[in-house]
């Protein structure tokens, strides 16, 4: 705990100089950091959050400045970054990693006039940090669905990156899925223990389709696995942004993270002076969860049932974690009809019943 | 045609203005840099060398990080010297740095929540062990079966960062973090952690553990016979041997040495500024602690200074990153310009230049 | 468990392209080690490789021109090191290190705009007949045109090193490059022209990541394999032949293991994930201990700089 008092603070967040000399006129913009744990060129998790930055300075031009700040890593580097930034007069902040969590508290206590947005992280000690997470499981639902429809060896490969409950929540949330359409499915999990590793990814692509999957999913952010999907004649899913390119005969569609609604909410209420700590957890109805265009080798009938779990989740009709589900072990998790609650989600870290395998600890 | 003549000794003169020199050729390519990305190069050149130290806005918090960034490099780096000087190559010190702060770490988990003076000791043994026992392998290895410790040294720093995501989402998860990774934050905890000293100088007991070992070194070097077989063994290992200094022993010395100060750096780092043990907890200072060893010619003073230099170009540069919206990657390619002219011009202390007249044979 | 699903023709087809851009970058490094240089930069070097030859074939449309280009960039990143370390005497452990800093910043300068963007297709080899032979047929005869060059390189560096005058020549100037320079070869020359090959090297092997085995290009996206090149050099006891056989060991765990995960076998996948790393070490610390001590031995100059006294 670091309490450091310091005198210049409350001075600087009223916006008395910003660095580099220039004095600040009243009808300044508002300015609004992030701070991202990849490249915006990754073309996956730090790219969605750029394209929403850019959507949103678009959307507010003048009245907005945006900057960011790259690569930067979980820890010590985070919590300085976040500081400096805090310090030359920034006004709100989206730490887009779950890990800058403890950075970010910390560092909201002492800015108390600084409005904090903390992505799919779970920890608010002060009443000036917020929380934001997409429901991603609601898209995997509609893919497990389609794989399960599709598969001709009744077997999905996942390639995962840590076995945190994020990711847990996806493979189980497209098992269900797809066991729903095909009693017989069986998912194959290769866990990369990294986020982005093309040339590891591409090995277990290979390895998956040569166990018997023919169709991949992916929890990692490069098109690795999809081009070789392409080159082995497999069918895949991309990650995050629409991947079509990359393998145009085999992505079936792609996961996109779309972050802009919601900054572009954030940001108007901080102007209207409005903004208030909240913890949201956006999915399908809000658009934060969406989908690229369908493949045309996705047949029109899978095709019509995906929109129509689509629309039936957007309707709050359907929750992807509907009971009876159990455990691996068989032990019962929701009654017939029961929805799943957010936190068993949010901490999930067991495998529903069918899966094989086990979870790595 | 110019010629380089050896000096006997270094030049005196010449070691006090290359560095100086240095900077200024790297403030002049920079410049050519940030021009060609469309950024003012004064400006950018100031925010990076001048901002953090004296501009009134966040220079008296950033200041202070200065030791803070530099502490563990620093400490890495003086331990690693004492082994590069006798000519054993511990690539490894990231590793070493992982599973120090895994054993500092644990030891607080396991005391976790009693109060008690004796526990943070505890964790400073536990870190310097757990470094200590990692560097062991490569030493062990070399002197039992002549295994190549750079191998190995490099190898295990990949076993170490599996171990440590293992140990996030596994044995140290944070009971009470609803199934997100991540250890308890030591840094709440206040019989183990590691916070400032004194508030508001940066100074805690890594950065305090630095300067005690660019001492120690300093002597151990300079004043005991240590010192003079580690030169031996690096200059003239042959006559090292007529000399009675027994090779096995110092691979065992300056391995365990430099281990268990990256232990320690690793310890510190968990217990304060990085706050708890999580999958991506190291930033790499164990590589760039070699090349704050060697730009500080392997030193202890020069590598003080040298990490205080690197420090000061990554909260500078962070500086330049959001105000003046330059991609990481340029303060990267600029920090590499640094070095590189460092090393470049370390040609004026050590050799003579003179214009050729006649070609040598 | 289910070990009917591991075709062993499939994981040795599988590994040797899982290998090969780690094999392409250790065997340049080879050269420049037994030269008497360690240049730690390889990784630097790679990426640096990558994102050059990706903007090629992108621009001109052809991946073969992109290769070139890719040792092009290489060759030139490398010649920085060349001249720190020959021309100015700086050490070149930080040179290498400084070298790989700034081959990942340069790198992700140079490829800003290439982000998202497909570059052309290689085709793989036809080997018509060949490609139809049971067993060896899929293992070795349906791969893409690199793995062959890789293979081949391996080859060549051991013919030359071991045959010709200008490899002895190599070999003498990174045993003693005192001795070497008595005899009249001139030290600078030599080292400087191996590690443009070892640059050239390792960028034909990142390109090889980004224009057939990814192809994408992304920052950072060697993700650390050059590393893993510079400690198959040492593993192979700087010889050609056993840093293939090494860097075919080192894909084969790797893709063995992701095998086994895949196959859903119960062994908890952190240790799998170790294992490439902790069998290398076994295998050297077993090979090391054996008979073949003495051949082990790094080339006698190795890392120390050259200067001519007089």
């Amino acid at each position: 705990m670091k309490r450091r008092t310091l005198i210049a603070t409350s001075a600087l967040a009223l916006g008395l100089s910003a660095l580099g000399g220039a004095a600040m006129a009243q009808d300044d913009p508002l300015k609004v950091g992030f701070i991202y744990i990849g490249p915006p060129g990754d073309f996956g998790w730090t790219y969605a959050h750029d394209q929403a930055r850019l959507a949103a300075q678009e959307h507010f031009g003048d009245a907005v400045e945006t900057s960011y700040v790259e690569n930067v890593p979980e820890g010590p580097d985070a919590e300085r970054i976040l500081t400096q930034m805090a310090l030359s007069g920034t006004d709100m902040i989206f730490a887009t990693s779950f890990g800058y969590g403890p950075a970010v508290n910390a560092v909201a206590e002492r800015f108390p006039d600084v409005a904090f947005e903390h992505a799919t992280g779970y920890q608010q000690e002060s009443p000036n940090v917020s929380l934001y997470n997409a429901r991603f499981y609601e898209g995997r639902a509609v893919i497990g669905h389609i794989a399960g429809r599709m598969t001709e060896t009744d077997t999905i490969g996942y390639i995962a990156s840590f076995p945190i409950p994020e990711v847990i929540m996806g493979i189980n949330s497209a098992y269900l899925h797809a066991r729903a359409v095909n009693p017989d499915v069986r998912f194959r999990v290769v866990w990369a223990y990294s986020w982005f590793d093309p040339a590891q990814e591409a090995a277990a692509a290979e390895a998956l389709i040569d166990q018997g999957a023919d169709i991949l999913m992916q929890h990692t952010d490069s098109t690795a696995p999809l081009q070789v999907a392409q080159d082995r004649g497999a069918l895949a899913f991309g990650q995050a942004s629409d991947m079509t390119e990359f393998a145009p005969d085999v992505h079936l569609t792609a996961i996109i993270d779309n972050w802009t609604p919601y900054y572009i909410e954030r940001i108007q209420a901080r102007l209207d002076g409005e903004w208030e700590a909240q913890n949201v957890w956006h999915g399908i109805p809000e658009d934060e969860v969406t989908f690229a265009p369908f493949n045309d080798r996705i047949p029109d009938d899978v095709q019509a049932e995906a929109e129509e779990m689509i629309e039936s989740i957007r309707t709050g009709e359907y929750h992807p974690f509907t009971g009876p589900i159990n455990r691996q072990d068989g032990s019962a998790w929701l009654e017939d009809g029961e929805v799943a609650p957010d936190s068993d989600l949010l901490g999930m870290n067991f495998y529903v019943e069918g899966m094989s395998g086990e979870i790595p600890e | 045609m110019l010629r380089l003549d050896k000096r006997p000794q270094p030049s005196k003169r010449w070691n006090w203005a290359t560095p100086f020199l240095a900077v200024l050729l790297t403030m002049i390519a920079g410049g050519f840099l940030f021009m060609a990305l469309g950024k003012d190069p004064f400006i950018a050149i100031k925010l990076i060398f001048w901002d953090p130290l004296f501009n009134p806005q966040v220079a008296d918090y950033s200041r202070p990080q200065l030791l803070v960034k530099a502490g563990p490099l620093i400490l890495i780096a003086v331990g690693l010297s004492v082994g590069f000087r006798a000519g054993i190559w511990n690539i490894g010190a990231e590793g070493q740095y992982i599973i120090g702060a895994l054993c500092g770490a644990a030891v607080a988990l396991a005391f976790w929540p009693a109060e008690g003076w004796y526990i943070f000791p505890l964790m400073v043994l536990a870190g310097a062990f757990g470094g200590w026992a990692w560097a062991m392998i490569p030493a062990i290895l070399k002197t039992r079966f002549n295994t190549n410790e750079i191998l190995v040294s490099l190898l295990l720093v990949y076993v170490a960062e599996k171990i440590l995501a293992a140990m996030s989402v596994g044995l140290m998860r944070n009971p009470d973090g609803a199934g997100f990774p991540g250890s308890r934050n030591i840094a709440q905890y206040p019989a183990a952690a590691n916070n400032e000293l004194i508030a508001d100088t940066g100074m805690h007991w890594g950065v305090v553990a630095a300067f005690i070992a660019v001492i120690f070194t300093y002597i151990m070097l300079h004043r005991h016979i240590l010192g003079f077989q580690v030169q031996l063994a690096g200059q003239a290992p042959r006559a090292a041997k007529f000399a009675g200094v027994a090779p096995a022993r110092l691979v065992v010395l300056c391995l365990g040495f430099s281990g268990a100060m990256a232990g320690l750096a690793g310890m510190f780092e968990v217990s304060g500024p990085a706050r708890l043990v999580s999958i991506d907890f190291n930033a790499y200072y164990g590589f760039t602690a070699i090349i704050v060893a060697f730009l500080g010619r392997l030193h202890p003073v020069g590598i003080a200074l040298a990490g205080l230099l690197m420090a000061l170009t990554y909260i500078g540069g962070e500086l330049a990153q959001f105000t003046l919206g330059l991609p990481s990657a340029a303060i990267q390619v600029f920090q590499g310009m640094l070095l590189f002219f460092l090393l470049a011009v370390d040609v004026l202390s050590n050799y003579r230049i003179r214009l050729k007249t006649h070609e040598a044979a | 468990m289910d070990f009917s699903s591991f075709n062993p023709m499939v994981l040795a087809a599988a590994l040797m392209v899982a290998a090969t851009p780690i094999l392409l970058a250790a065997i340049g490094e080879l050269v420049v080690e037994r030269s008497g240089v360690l240049n730690l930069g390889v990784e630097g070097m790679m990426i640096t490789g990558a994102v050059v030859g990706f903007t090629a074939a992108v621009t001109t449309g052809n991946p073969y021109l992109g290769m070139l280009a890719a040792m092009a960039g290489g060759a030139a990143l490398s010649l920085i090191f060349g001249v720190l370390t020959q021309l100015l005497k700086a050490n070149q452990v930080a040179s290498g290190l400084a070298l790989t800093l700034f081959g990942l910043g340069f790198s992700a300068l140079l490829g800003q705009g290439y982000a998202g963007v497909v570059p052309p297709r290689t085709a793989k080899l036809d080997l018509g007949l060949l490609s139809d032979i049971p067993v060896l047929g899929p293992i070795l005869f349906r791969h893409d045109p690199m793995v062959y060059v890789s293979v081949a390189i391996v080859v060549a560096v051991w013919f030359w090193l071991t045959y010709t005058r200008s490899g002895r020549i190599l070999r003498a100037v990174g045993e003693n490059h005192d001795a070497a320079h008595a005899l009249g070869y001139r030290v600078l020359r030599v080292r400087i022209l191996a590690i443009m090959f070892g640059g050239a090297c390792a960028g034909m092997g990142g390109a090889y990541l980004s224009l057939i085995r990814v192809p994408q290009w992304t920052e950072g996206m060697t993700a650390g394999i050059g590393w893993i090149a510079l400690a198959l050099v040492v593993f192979a006891s700087w010889r050609p032949v056993r840093a293939m056989l090494g860097a075919y060991l080192f894909g084969g765990i790797l893709v063995l293991q992701l095998n086994l995960q895949a196959a859903g076998i119960r062994i908890p996948a952190e240790y799998l994930a170790m294992s490439p790393y902790l069998i290398t070490i076994l295998v050297l610390v077993i090979m090391s201990s054996g008979r073949a001590r003495k051949s082990l031995a790094a080339p006698g100059s190795l890392g120390k700089p050259f200067h001519a006294a007089g």
